[in-house]
């Protein structure tokens, strides 16, 4: 049976990956996609506690409550942020980051 | 056997998610990157599953891979994204990334290294506890503020052994949840109105 | 008591209803006139009174800035004479300036001068004193400024107000210097401060007292007028003439002499006595006094002769403050504030008749034509030449009597400004008054209306009888009212018969100066030095100083260096700010990794 430890490796190790994708990859679109895989990531690590931290027997559910509006949030914040990258795209013709310098101060 | 398999299992989703995640990465092309989110969150969801949460593994496939992933792949589409061409990063960009994923990946280990490790002793949920749980589920206690019908389907299924996990993530979500679901529904409903007038070509 | 803060009160009250409620209506001048008349009437009531009040009105640690009322035999006299000439310079001024467009603002400005003044003369301590020394000088600025159109009213103002500020800043130190000395501003107290201060330093003690009594005497020469900062006051003329009655004849000019008098008494006359500054004080108005008259004699401008007549007998005033006759100073002040005020609404209505004519060289044969008027003026001009038995001869003969017991220079000097005085007024009404008219507008004039010629008889009836009121003086001298026939008199009969005698025989039926003296008439050059010399010179070693200042610390070091400090702190942080996503990210992420660092390993 694997340990707690192990799911928490691989949600970290997850994590790792998502950051690195964010810190390197400059497709605005990729870059989004890093950030579900962190937010999963993180999905992971509450489910294993909520697993391994049991109530009455059973697995806690306020865990995967919480995993549950992560979830629900997440597809809202896609929604938006889907459409203001269209939006983004509209006004630059781009979505690569290191085009998208207004902020340069 | 019986205690090779379970453990065969999450090493196969844990590489599959891990795969997955590096894939999207990796590739240069995002309709490739996509599909690796989906793997990924394939992965993820057997990992849930062999968690026992069975309804967040469901979500997490229904939500994640069948909605959200479609609505990049239409963006993708829809913007026509080609396969990423710009001059490759410096050295040292790569370098620096690469360092700060390398230095939260030491302090991951050192921080799991420092905490004792947990075994799943009982899995899957042996019958003999269930039994003892649809007891303890049906009386109001500071853990289960809710108390569930002594006839209920949860008590039902407990007793035949098997968890009713729908049901249980159900009855917390419209007793204890359930004015942050109402909220949600509010969150959800701004966020269309949101997308809606994003979207929205300017007209003059 | 009461009545006293109403007296304080009353003028503020009605110049702030003029001016925020009332504005341009027409119960304005009648508001100011009836406030004017009641304060006399409480000044009435009020003669003989003596005590005193107050309260705070600031306090920083154990300091306390009063707000007190001093009532005395002098304050209650010289309020007589503010409120007196007050209210009938106001009545005067109702006709006088009916007809102007800005008459409300005249009388807003002229119930403010009240206030200032009887601010002055009631206060019991220094520091309200230089408030209202400032507050007169506002109100001053303004009345004189009256007619702003004309170029020449408004530098006018602001030479008075500068002049006056010059000497303010000495009246301010002087002030502070005496607060050091006594420990305490308010007039009581000084006396046993000046006294316990000597007693502990007798060695500093002259040389500090004479310091401070020169350091206020400034603000007493910046306000009356005396030499070198005398330069404002014939400027002043530009103001309405009833202004200059009011203000630079009788009341505010006055303000100088009577402050050195309350200081005098406060200290104790004998303190004075052979002070260094006391020296000082009876020479500048020595000079003064003989420059002015000089001047007098060569100008046109009726008011102008006044103004320089005035000064001139200001000088006298001064002087005997300085010979610590001050009790005579203020005699003549009281007797002078009468006569001259009625020589200034007597200009005043000629003037008027003569369609705002004021050379004298363009009027002559006014006796016929008004009659009034002229007979009052001749009897202010008696009185202010010292005819025998008017009120000017008294006071003149005790300030004389004073000078000839100290000083034989002084008293020569004195005497030869008592020739004068009568020359250059036997001159003017010999020109003004007498012979036959020279133009239109004297030709065409007629005797002006009651609400004018009322206050002059007022007036006249005052100059003449002025030298029996001491009981009702700020101050009593020894022998105030009283006739000797000794040498003295023979002295000052001599002057006058010898002043006007050769005046009559040398202006008689003359149609131009037939004297002409540059000197005197530019003034002794003073006010084109100051205008050529000393003004630009300070103007432009000022002006560069300044723009040192200005450029290179201000500017270059502060404010320069300030920006340009935050512009290169700016110009580092702007490299942070890179705009690229993944910069943003990544320092982020290794703010987590810190986050994590600190809590977890550190």
């Amino acid at each position: 049976m694997a340990s707690l430890n192990e799911y928490l490796l691989v949600s970290g190790l997850l994590f790792a990956i998502g950051l690195a994708g964010v810190v390197l990859r400059r497709n605005i679109i990729i870059i989004f996609m890093c950030l579900e895989l962190m937010l999963s990531a993180a999905n992971l690590t509450l489910i294993a506690f909520s697993r391994f931290h049991t109530v009455n027997g059973l697995p806690d559910y306020n865990g995967q409550m919480m995993v549950f509006f992560v979830i629900a949030v997440a597809a809202a914040e896609v929604a938006v942020g889907l459409a203001i990258i269209v939006a983004l795209y509209r006004a630059r013709q781009s979505v690569q980051t290191d085009q998208l310098t207004a902020l340069k101060g | 056997m019986n205690q090779l398999l379970p453990s065969l299992v999450f090493w196969i989703f844990a590489g599959l998610t891990l795969l997955g995640g590096i894939a999207v990465v990796a590739l240069r092309n995002p309709v490739s990157s996509a599909m690796a989110v989906v793997t990924c969150f394939i992965g993820l969801a057997g990992l849930f599953i062999t968690l026992s949460a069975f309804f967040v593994g469901i979500i997490q496939i229904l939500v994640y891979t069948g909605a959200i992933m479609v609505l990049f792949l239409f963006i993708i589409m829809l913007l026509d994204l080609k396969v990423e061409k710009g001059n490759a990063r410096s050295l040292a960009g790569i370098a620096a990334g690469l360092s700060l994923v390398a230095a939260f990946v030491i302090q991951l280990i050192g921080v799991l290294g420092a905490n004792p490790d947990m075994e799943m002793s009982d899995a899957p949920l042996n019958k003999q506890r269930m039994v003892e749980s649809a007891q303890l589920l049906t009386k109001e206690s500071d853990d289960n503020p809710h108390p569930v019908g002594a006839d209920s389907a949860i008590v039902k299924s407990l007793k035949e052994g098997s968890l009713p996990d729908v049901h249980l993530v159900g009855h917390k979500l419209f007793t204890e949840y359930n004015f942050p679901l109402q909220m949600l529904g509010v969150l959800l409903l701004v966020a269309t109105v949101g997308v809606v007038s994003l979207s929205k070509k300017k007209s003059a | 008591m009461n009545s006293a803060w109403i007296l304080l009160f009353l003028p503020l009250v009605v110049a702030a209803a003029n001016q925020l409620v009332l504005r341009k209506h027409s119960l304005v001048p009648y508001l100011s006139t009836a406030s004017a008349a009641a304060s006399l009437v409480i000044s009435i009531l009020l003669l003989g009174k003596e005590g005193n009040a107050g309260f705070d009105w600031a306090s920083i640690g154990d300091f306390s800035l009063r707000i007190g009322i001093q009532l005395d035999g002098l304050s209650t006299g010289m309020m007589l004479v503010v409120t007196g000439i007050g209210t009938l310079v106001h009545v005067f001024s109702l006709a006088y300036m009916k007809d102007d467009e800005a008459c409300s603002r005249y009388f807003t400005g002229l119930s403010l001068f009240m206030f200032s003044m009887t601010g002055i003369v009631l206060a019991d301590n220094f520091i309200m004193t230089f408030i209202f020394w400032e507050l007169v000088g506002v109100s001053s600025y303004l009345l004189i400024g009256h007619w702003y159109q004309k170029p020449s009213a408004g530098d006018a103002a602001k030479k008075a107000f500068l002049c006056n500020r010059v000497g303010d800043f000495g009246f301010m130190v002087g002030i502070l210097l005496l607060w050091s000395l006594t420990g305490s501003l308010a007039f009581e107290d000084m006396r046993e401060g000046m006294i316990r201060f000597q007693d502990a330093n007798p060695a500093l003690f002259t040389g500090l007292l004479s310091t401070a009594v020169l350091c206020i005497f400034c603000g007493a020469v910046g306000k009356s007028a005396q030499l070198p900062l005398h330069v404002w006051l014939p400027d002043a003329m530009e103001g309405p003439t009833p202004v200059s009655a009011l203000i630079h004849a009788a009341t505010m000019v006055a303000a100088g002499v009577y402050m050195l008098f309350r200081l005098q008494v406060s200290l104790g006359a004998e303190l004075f006595e052979g002070l260094f500054a006391s020296h000082v004080i009876a020479w500048i108005g020595a000079t003064t006094s003989l420059a002015a008259a000089l001047m007098a004699t060569q100008q046109s401008d009726i008011k102008k002769i006044l103004a320089y007549s005035t000064l001139s007998q200001l000088g006298y005033m001064v002087m005997a403050v300085g010979l610590v006759h001050g009790e005579a100073g203020m005699f003549h002040l009281f007797t002078h504030a009468w006569f001259k005020a009625l020589l200034f609404l007597g200009s005043g209505a000629i003037i008027y008749a003569c369609h705002h004519e004021q050379d004298i060289w363009k009027m002559g044969g006014l006796l016929k034509k008004m009659p009034i008027t002229a007979i009052t003026f001749l009897i202010g001009t008696a009185a202010l030449i010292a005819v025998p038995f008017t009120s000017g001869f008294f006071s003149k003969e005790l300030i004389l009597h004073a000078a000839k017991e100290s000083n034989m220079t002084l008293f020569i000097i004195a005497a030869a400004v008592a020739v004068l005085t009568p020359f250059y007024m036997t001159r003017l009404v010999v020109i003004a008054l007498l012979g036959k008219s020279r133009s239109d507008h004297s030709d065409h004039a007629k005797e002006v209306g009651p609400l004018m010629w009322v206050p002059l008889a007022l007036l006249a009836v005052l100059a003449v009888i002025a030298g029996w009121l001491s009981g009702i003086a700020p101050a009593q001298p020894a022998h105030a009212g009283e006739f000797h026939l000794n040498a003295l008199f023979f002295i000052s009969l001599g002057a006058l018969l010898i002043g006007s005698s050769v005046a009559f025989i040398l202006y008689r039926g003359k149609d131009r100066d037939p004297v002409c003296i540059a000197l005197l008439r530019e003034l002794f050059y003073v006010d084109r030095f100051y205008d050529n010399f000393l003004v630009p010179v300070f103007q432009n070693t000022v002006a560069a100083i300044l723009h040192f200042f200005d450029e290179l610390i201000i500017n270059g070091l502060l404010v320069g260096g300030l920006s340009r400090g935050a512009a290169s702190i700016g110009q580092v942080c702007r490299a942070i700010q890179s705009g690229k996503l993944q910069y943003y990210a990544f320092a982020v992420g290794l703010g987590v990794i810190l986050v994590v660092y600190f809590t977890v390993f550190y």
